[in-house]
């Protein structure tokens, strides 16, 4: 076995002896792999529909995206990642052909190029203050004229040319807290009102010259009251808002400046109103939408300025912007539900009771409430108008609605997963048969057949593709059952929307998606947010009839002591089986590595009291739970405190209403951190279902380090306080990164290190005994990655073969952490050229296969490298040995081999996360990287040891086999027609004729012999000359018996005919020594 | 045969043959002349055979001997082969190991058969039996040494934990920051 395992070990190094790379080629790209492009939640949209061409619409998104997608198909024409901290605040288009984005709080301006998004300007803003942001595009500035864009951004309003960016103007405000709500711009085009707040309490106006920002006038008014939220503007010179109670209308009018309140109490408008009212967010001309608790009450305001109630809607209802169809036309969308479908209404703004659009469009249950409408017009063949509503969901999708149908769907919702679970395919069922699926015989081997030209070189440009699209629609791999690898599964992903996708692994269709109800918005849970999604049930021994479900925890708000939400999903149906809310709140889940009668796994959910609460909620799991209850630990770590602290569990807690599925919690130990000069920036462990094979590492000489395996380890790194921020913000001198291992069961520390002069941030993944981590070093300006690996000492003295071989070790015995086994640890650093995003490492089934890191670099690419490039025991100069170990010479920084990047020539847009998961078969593991785009793939860091290539054609072998049996077969037949043929064309004919004469000879058994010949011979002839064997004639006997000397007997045969000459007794013993003749003595010739 | 071709060629009629092998006077028609004995004549016979039996027991002997002695040129070159195989695992290395396994073992199944011409009751074989197994012993060793530093043999504790699973844990932690 072990030698098996020796050779087996010694093939591989044949095969790793150069460093492997994933290098893919060209037509291999997708695959194994597929990559999915989202946008996220969209914010603002802007239709791009006035030229004939393309018609597009431009929108910005929550996930910091700017796109452009087709309106025909809903795909992406071009799209920019801002960062994750350069939050878009407005769009709008300048001149027709520049997109212009506000983001970052309002601080930077930048202009993009419609067709292809190339950026054309950019333009920083700097002001006194952090406010709310404001872009305004004047109209005019809309067509083709240099024009001024209106910024108001930290506190001060410029004005920004839209041709080259540049500043033209900018007022500070006299008050620093005013918050601009609106910028209005004169009909004549010179002068621009901007009116807003400050405070709570006092409106504003100013009175701008649009030329050169020129401060006009100024006037402001205080309001008892106060205002609150949100803005309608219903005129050029007239807002809407509500009191500070939100019970009262407010409507300003500052015609010319003078300012003047008139209020109107919402009891007023609608009857039955009560608690607070919202006012939508709207620019239409003399109408505005309340929201109270009951309906939505639509107002009409005259220019008098009466409020008078248009209409009630009792549904959830939307409304869009104003849209302006024609010079005096304006027209808005009203979008409502009822009755399981949505409502679509286009009306104009003045005439209530005119609908321009009336539909009434079916849509997925999953998709929830609609939460934006934006629309658009064209003009019909009949020169009427036509209306398109873009609508964004509840689930963050987005679909295009025209003509009572949806046109095209999005699910971007996908652009912003929160976790990732994985689960099996169901197995394949009987009466489900795969040949169903399977293209009959005929396509299979036609199919095959092209692949076997496209082997051999022999195929077209036409074949070549069809063999592309042939595999790249594999219905292999979109199959919905297991497969014999493992490569096909379902990725349960949770968006921050609260919908769950489950994906396919094999192409990425979604299949099937579920909004779950406990994470929307109730009256009971108003702000509930998924916090992730964990594996619940795995059939896979027992409980075979049970289907996989998963576990989704959630809370209700944002604080860590909001009260939890539970939902347990069934991942082959995508039903909801059960959702509950607990009664505490969730700031750890806790997997135990324990399972109950029906493979439920168990959780220890810990609360924000430090309670620890056990699910499932049944007696058994109690009773499982109770039985490890001393073996169990948790640990909490505190950064902003800098505490990590160790946990044991009593039996019961500490509450007043009995409940035995919870357990109180007492402090083990505790580790604090110098606030002065450490801050925790970073913690990680080892994941807890990594499978390691062996405790084992042969180093060179057949030598071997035990590696020091646990899972409960924690890496902290450490920072000095100063250093925390930004990379620059600290000296070198000041800042120090300091790295822990922690054992969290005992909380001692198994390895300290210091770097000096080097900061965050340290994104680290921690595997087996080894964690590699990166950060920033100052000193020597460069980004650096260190690895650490643990071995245990105690055990090193296991080095007696025979007590190995009898067994007699405790090598495998349970190890408790209260031993404290003795480790060392080895460590080398090595600088590295990427900043990177994320950090994973290859995860495969057994463990066996060698690991790969997988690095999201920050350009959102994932590269993968051996964990031979991260090996303490590199040295300069390795020694043989160590080269045949595989060990590569130390260099200072770590190769990027652009072949190894698994993305190839993809990028996983703002990438933040990546999971691997171990495929059945032992050389692959699945990576799916998760960001605003998806992309997944299968990967096999040692090569596939274990399987033929997907590519490899069995037709061909197949093939190959069939004809060398032909071959085979059809050479022997020749070779022996060949053989007799040489035969008989040495050999003269068969001219026995005189044979006649044996007769009359005695029939001795030498004289048989030659008769057996004859007849055999004449067997072989071919008697074609229908003579019969008495009248063949031919020359001489001798000749006859020449003629046969070909055959085995010749020389026997020889002898016999001379024994008939000469019959005599020496010859006839000669005969029998041969042991040819029988040895008794049957010669007639022979007297006694 | 070859007298048969002799005599068919040269066509002889007839032939008288002298030499009478027969011993009983019985079965002749003519007496012995006197003076002739034949008992003495079969007597010096015996003492002939004796010496030709005696001789040939010398030479199986020593025939055997070189037998047994035969696996240590083999043995010699199949050293030589080794050394120039090195140590490396490769299909020349491999292949010239298992030969050198392989031959010893064969040779070893076939001591009975290879001894068998010249057993004789005269003839000690088992000297020469126990030297020929020695030596195809000692290239079986050869042999496995060839295997040993090849690596191919479990001789090392890293054969024997390689795939040692890591020992389980008595305690179980979780935890961490908590969660947003």
């Amino acid at each position: 076995m072990a030698m098996a395992i020796r050779s087996f070990l010694i093939c591989l190094f044949i095969l790793s002896l150069t460093v492997p790379t994933f290098s893919l080629h060209e037509d291999q790209v997708g695959l194994m792999d597929w990559h999915q492009k989202y946008i996220g939640k969209v914010k603002h949209a802007v239709f791009q529909t006035q030229k004939t061409g393309r018609k597009r619409v431009l929108v910005s998104t929550e996930e910091n995206v700017i796109a452009s997608l087709d309106l025909r198909h809903g795909e992406i024409f071009w799209r920019h990642v801002l960062g994750a901290n350069d939050a878009i605040d407005g769009i709008d288009t300048a001149m027709t052909k520049y997109a212009i984005t506000l983001s970052s709080g309002g601080s930077i301006l930048r202009a993009w190029n419609l067709p292809d998004g190339q950026m054309v300007w950019e333009c920083f803003l700097q002001g006194p203050s952090d406010s709310k942001s404001l872009l305004f595009v004047p109209t005019s500035s809309k067509v083709d004229k240099d024009n001024t864009i209106l910024v108001f951004g930290k506190g001060s309003l410029h004005a920004v040319s839209s041709i080259h960016g540049e500043i033209v103007w900018k007022i500070d405000f006299p008050s620093e807290s005013f918050e601009v709500q609106e910028v209005i711009q004169h009909h004549d085009g010179n002068t621009i009102y901007v009116v807003g707040f400050v405070g709570s309490s006092q409106f504003d106006v100013y009175q701008i010259n649009a030329k050169n920002g020129e401060l006009l006038k100024h006037n402001s008014a205080a309001i008892d009251g106060g205002f609150s939220g949100e803005v309608s503007l219903v005129s050029t010179a007239k807002l809407v808002v509500l009191d500070a109670a939100r019970s009262t209308l407010l409507t300003i009018s500052f015609q010319r400046g003078e300012i003047s309140f008139q209020k109107t109490y919402i009891s007023d408008l609608v009857e039955d109103f009560s608690g607070m009212a919202v006012i939508l967010p709207s620019k239409l001309t003399g109408l505005f939408a309340v929201k109270t608790s009951t309906a939505t009450a639509f107002i009409s305001v005259s220019s008098e300025g009466k409020l008078e109630v248009v209409d009630k809607i009792m549904h959830p209802t939307f409304i869009s912007n104003a849209l302006s169809i024609s010079e005096d036309q304006q027209a808005f969308a009203l979008v409502w539900h009822g009755d399981n479908d949505i409502h679509l209404n286009v009306k104009q703004v003045h005439d209530w009771n005119s609908d321009l659009l009336k539909e009434r469009i079916k849509l997925d249950q999953q998709r929830g409430l609609v939460h934006k409408v934006f629309i658009n017009n064209y003009v019909r063949t009949d020169k009427s108008h036509g209306f398109r509503a873009l609508i964004v969901m509840e689930d963050h999708s987005l679909l295009l609605l025209q003509q009572g149908k949806v046109v095209w769907s999005r699910e971007d919702g996908l652009a912003s997963i929160i976790g990732v679970a994985t689960s099996e395919l169901p197995v394949e069922k009987e009466g489900v048969s795969v040949a169903k699926v399977e293209l009959n015989l005929f396509e299979w081997l036609k199919g095959h057949m092209l692949k076997v030209k496209g082997s051999l070189m022999l195929a077209s440009a036409e074949d070549v593709a069809a063999i592309q699209g042939m595999r790249l629609k594999s219905s292999e791999k979109s199959k919905m059952i297991r497969d014999h690898n493992g490569f096909r599964k379902l990725l349960i992903v949770l968006t921050k929307s609260g919908k769950l996708f489950a994906l396919h692994t094999g192409d990425g269709q979604i299949v099937w998606s579920l909004l779950l109800n406990s994470l929307r918005q109730t009256e009971a849970c108003e702000n509930p947010t998924g916090i992730n999604v964990f594996q619940w049930q795995v059939p896979h021994h027992h409980a075979m009839d049970e289907n996989p479900s998963v576990l989704v925890v959630g809370r209700c708000g944002t604080g860590t002591d909001a009260l939890g939400i539970f939902s347990y999903i069934d991942t082959y149906t995508g039903k909801e089986l059960k959702s509950f809310g607990l009664d505490h709140s969730v700031a750890q889940v806790i997997p135990l590595p324990l399972t109950d009668s029906t493979e439920q796994l168990l959780h220890l959910l810990i609360d924000a009291n430090g309670q620890a609460h056990l699910y499932p909620r049944a007696p058994e799991a109690v009773s499982i739970f109770q039985r490890e209850l001393s073996n169990i630990y948790w640990y909490s770590v505190e950064a902003d405190k800098g505490l990590i602290k160790g946990h044991g569990l009593k039996s019961n807690c500490a509450g007043e209403v009995a409940d035995n599925y919870c357990f109180g919690t007492r402090e083990v130990w505790s580790i604090v951190f110098p606030s002065e000069s450490e801050k925790i920036i970073s913690t990680v462990t080892r994941k807890s279902n990594e499978v390691v094979h062996t405790q084992a590492k042969v180093i060179a000489d057949q030598d071997v380090m035990y590696k020091y395996i646990s899972k409960n380890l924690l890496f902290v790194a450490t920072v000095s306080p100063k250093a925390s921020g930004d990379i620059g913000s600290a000296t070198p001198g000041e800042s120090q990164l300091v790295v822990y291992v922690i054992d969290t069961v005992t909380g001692r520390i198994l390895h300290r290190m210091t770097h000096h002069g080097s900061q965050g941030p340290v994104h680290a993944v921690f595997s087996e005994n080894w964690i590699v981590y990166h950060y920033f070093n100052l000193r020597a300006h460069r980004y650096e990655m260190t690895v650490i690996e643990i071995y245990d000492q105690s055990r090193a003295d296991n080095k007696d073969v025979l007590k190995l071989v009898l067994g007699k070790h405790n090598l495998s015995s349970p190890v408790s952490s209260y031993s404290r086994p003795e480790v060392t640890t080895k460590s080398q650093s090595y600088y590295f050229t990427h900043s990177i995003k994320a950090i994973a490492v290859t995860s495969t089934a057994k463990g066996i296969t060698s690991r790969h890191l997988l690095i999201g670099t920050i350009g959102d690419q994932v590269l993968a490298m051996d964990k031979r490039f991260f090996d303490p025991r590199r040295s300069v100069n390795p020694t043989q040995s160590e080269k045949e170990e595989g060990i590569l010479p130390l260099t200072d920084s770590l190769p990027i081999i652009p072949q190894s990047y698994v993305t190839h020539s993809l990028k996983v847009e703002g990438l933040r996360g990546i999971v691997t998961v171990p495929a059945k078969l032992e050389s692959n593991t699945l990576v799916f990287t998760y960001g605003v785009d998806l992309f997944f793939t299968r990967l096999a860091p040692s090569r596939t040891y274990d399987s033929l290539t997907e590519d490899f054609s069995y037709a061909l072998l197949l093939i190959t086999i069939v004809a060398l049996v032909v071959a085979i077969f059809v050479t022997w037949v020749l070779s022996e027609k060949k053989d007799l043929s040489d035969k008989w064309s040495k050999a003269s004919p068969p001219k026995v004729c005189k044979i006649y004469l044996l007769p009359r000879m005695k029939m001795t058994d030498t004289v048989t012999v030659i008769w057996l010949i004859f007849l055999e011979s004449l067997s072989h002839s071919s008697p074609s000359q229908g003579q019969s064997r008495e009248h063949l004639c031919a020359a001489s006997l001798p000749e006859a018996i020449s003629s046969m000397t070909l055959f085995p007997l010749s020389p026997i045969i020889e002898n016999s005919l001379t024994t008939t000459s000469m019959p005599q007794k020496k010859h006839r013993r000669s005969l029998a020594q041969h042991n040819f003749l029988p040895e008794e003595n049957t010669n007639p010739w022979v007297s006694p | 045969m070859d007298k048969g071709k002799a005599v068919m060629g040269s066509g002889r009629r007839w032939a008288v043959d002298f030499t009478d092998n027969s011993t009983t006077p019985s079965s002749r028609d003519i007496p012995d002349p006197p003076g002739f004995y034949r008992a003495s004549q079969e007597q010096d016979d015996s003492a002939v055979t004796k010496q030709k039996k005696d001789a040939e027991a010398n030479w199986k002997s020593q025939k055997a001997w070189e037998v047994a002695q035969a696996p240590f040129k083999n043995l010699l070159m199949m050293g030589f082969m080794m050394w120039m195989a090195g140590n490396t695992v490769h299909l020349f290395s491999i292949g010239i190991t298992f030969s050198a396994l392989w031959q010893p073992i064969g040779a070893l199944q076939g001591v009975g058969k290879v001894f068998e011409p010249y057993k004789d009751s005269k003839v000690d074989l088992l000297a020469p039996k126990l030297v020929f197994i020695a030596l195809n012993l000692g290239g079986l060793a050869l042999g496995i040494w060839k295997l040993n530093t090849l690596g191919l043999l479990p001789t090392h504790v890293s054969d024997w934990v390689s795939s040692l699973p890591p020992a389980k844990e008595v305690e179980y932690s979780g935890g961490g920051m908590p969660l947003r």
